[in-house]
């Protein structure tokens, strides 16, 4: 548990979490701490083990092993303490269809217990702050799927709760609605909330994370900031794409003098990754090379690192593919 | 005693958000309000020639075994309702609320009653319509469809546990169709249990569908005269015996229930 906030214990806290499913293993020995009003991104593929720990500090399932606290309350012994301080928006809160938006956030506010002046109040605000106030008296099944997403977030912060779980919030929007969605939650960390966030987009995590957790097979596989995940991977790195797969061979050895760290083929792809370091002028230098050694080249790049190279590196697989295997292999895990 | 508050007014506003739906949804409430239509009719018409009731008439007879029946139908509702909200994935929501663990239970259960007592209500006026009676004092009739609603609110923590036990609306419905039928024909709902064969004789004379009839038929005056007392003890003490079935059911289902609702999430 390292989370440097003063004296203060942060708000959200779990360690050595464990779920099994039968024979699968969900959670396999998961810590995490989120500090105070920061964004922690829980990043990895469909499978990974996400919702399950989401799942958790919500008090939705227990673990089999592990300890949580969330704003000083313990999970396991005191659960209703902690419904009372979260909110839970994502892939499995939902919103009553039959209601209309305005009658769903007042029933949120009753059920917290907030009284029934100021659960009409905040379901009033609240419709404002997700610019539903005009669909507030129409009943949920005629809005679209961003509307109804904007109304599931607005349902986690009815209480305006001290701590947020947000469950690939944005998974199945249009890019649109994501970026609306996105600003939502700035602002609301913007205010102090704390939030823990899992997704399996990159930009997401990117965008909205201070710190991001890579799990894999319900393990952490490396933490820290965007930036400092980039770093772990290495600076730049030259993209080539070539003509035929025999050529790839050679192309690594002409371009293993500039590597840094160990290059990386796909050979269904025809292309070689070699992290570099010294921009433009080593990407011109490599070129030259290639010409000369008469492998052809299709196509080529001096790029940045993203979180999809962090994880590649980490799991030796892309995420993409991975999260095509994780679903047929483990189709219920995300049910939770 | 903050607690028991807190469980009243969760499972008030749980049963608010029902009642909103019956409005929302006007079409169920069509077919909940039709079905005892055609069932009162039917009977009376298609069976109420051919069946004889010594010293009396089939029709009045037959009102009480179809409110009987119609209420306990009407557990499917709250079955259908739960398997709904996991479906929907909003039994979530609730489980992380705050909010009492048993009012999402006791919310849909008290406001299933509404829909019974509306079908109650239209089926009792097509009986008046087509020749059935109450001989009896208000305060009987009262209690007689108190006893129904009672018996039928009882009933549906049973499908209240089902429904969570096998969350598919399609599933529930079917299996309530499966249990309810024979459970509310193998009794003295349409016809008197005495004339019922061998082991359909005494399953009739025991099921607690067949003392609701009984008692409803008592309340509302609806026995034929003449009819000799019944020969077993539940029909001759349906009132206690139907309250006996209700107290038991709830004691173990409403747990039952409540228990699956806490660890639905928890498959190990």
């Amino acid at each position: 548990m390292s989370s440097a906030s003063g004296n203060a214990p942060p708000p959200v806290e779990a360690s050595g979490l464990v779920k099994r499913y039968g024979s699968v293993t969900a959670l396999d020995g998961l810590d995490l701490s989120v500090a105070a009003g920061t964004v922690l991104g829980l990043l990895g593929p469909n499978g990974a083990g996400k919702t399950t720990a989401v799942s958790i500090l919500a008090t939705l399932i227990t673990p089999d092993a592990g300890r949580a606290r969330i704003a000083g309350a313990d999970v396991l012994a005191e659960p209703r303490a902690v419904r009372s301080r979260i909110g839970l928006s994502g892939q499995f809160a939902a919103v009553d269809e039959h209601l209309t938006g305005f009658e769903n956030l007042d029933m949120v506010g009753r059920l917290y217990h907030l009284g029934r002046r100021r659960a009409r109040q905040r379901a009033a605000e609240l419709l404002d702050l997700f610019d539903l106030a005009d669909a507030g008296a129409r009943p949920v099944k005629t809005y679209s799927g961003g509307m109804r997403r904007r109304l599931d977030l607005a349902g986690a912060l009815v209480a305006a709760p001290p701590v947020l779980f947000l469950d690939e919030p944005t998974t199945g929007l249009d890019p649109y609605s994501r970026r609306q969605l996105w600003e939502v939650i700035r602002r609301m960390v913007g205010g102090g909330t704390t939030v823990l966030l899992t997704t399996q987009y990159l930009e997401e995590a990117d965008q909205l994370a201070d710190r991001i957790l890579v799990i894999d097979h319900g393990k952490a596989i490396a933490e820290g900031t965007s930036d400092e995940l980039k770093r772990l991977v290495g600076a730049e790195r030259i993209e080539v794409t070539v003509a035929a797969v025999a050529e790839l061979p050679r192309a690594q050895q002409v371009l293993a003098r500039f590597a840094v760290s160990e290059q990386q083929t796909d050979s269904r792809a025809r292309s070689l990754i070699t992290p570099v370091e010294g921009g433009a002028g080593v990407l011109t230098e490599a070129l030259r090379e290639l010409d000369r050694a008469q492998v052809t080249v299709r196509d080529v790049g001096l790029r940045r690192p993203t979180l999809d190279d962090v994880f590649l590196t980490l799991t030796g697989h892309a995420t993409e593919e991975q999260a095509t295997e994780e679903q047929a292999a483990a189709p219920e895990e995300e049910k939770g | 005693m903050r607690g028991l508050l807190h469980a009243v007014g969760d499972a008030a506003v749980i049963a608010k958000r029902n009642v909103i739906k019956i409005k929302r949804v006007p079409e169920v409430l069509v077919f909940v309000l039709l079905s005892p239509i055609m069932f009162v009719l039917l009977f009376a018409f298609v069976f109420g020639g051919s069946i004889n009731i010594p010293g009396g008439s089939y029709r009045e007879f037959l009102i009480a075994g179809i409110f009987a029946q119609t209420v306990v139908f009407g557990a499917t509702f709250t079955g259908a309702g739960l398997a709904e909200d996991i479906q929907k994935g909003i039994i979530n929501r609730f489980r992380a609320l705050p909010m009492s663990r048993s009012a999402l239970l006791v919310g849909r259960t008290v406001s299933d009653v509404v829909y019974n007592a509306l079908s109650l209500l239209i089926m009792a006026l097509t009986g008046l319509v087509v020749g059935w009676g109450i001989h009896t004092s208000v305060l009987e009739a009262a209690a007689g469809f108190a006893l129904l609603l009672a018996f039928a609110y009882a009933f549906s923590w049973i499908m209240a546990y089902v429904g969570l036990l096998v969350p598919s609306v399609e599933v529930i419905n079917n299996a309530s169709f499966m249990v309810t039928m024979p459970l509310t024909f193998v009794a003295n709902t349409f016809v008197p249990a005495e004339n019922l064969p061998g082991a359909l004789r005494v399953f009739a004379l025991w099921n607690p569908i067949s003392a609701v009839t009984q008692a409803t038929r008592e309340l509302f005056g609806n026995v034929p005269p003449g009819t000799p007392p019944p020969e077993a003890w539940p029909l001759q003490n349906p009132v206690l015996y139907t309250l006996l079935w209700a107290v038991v059911i709830i004691v173990v289902f409403a747990p039952l229930a409540v228990h699956r609702y806490r660890t639905i999430g928890r498959r190990s």
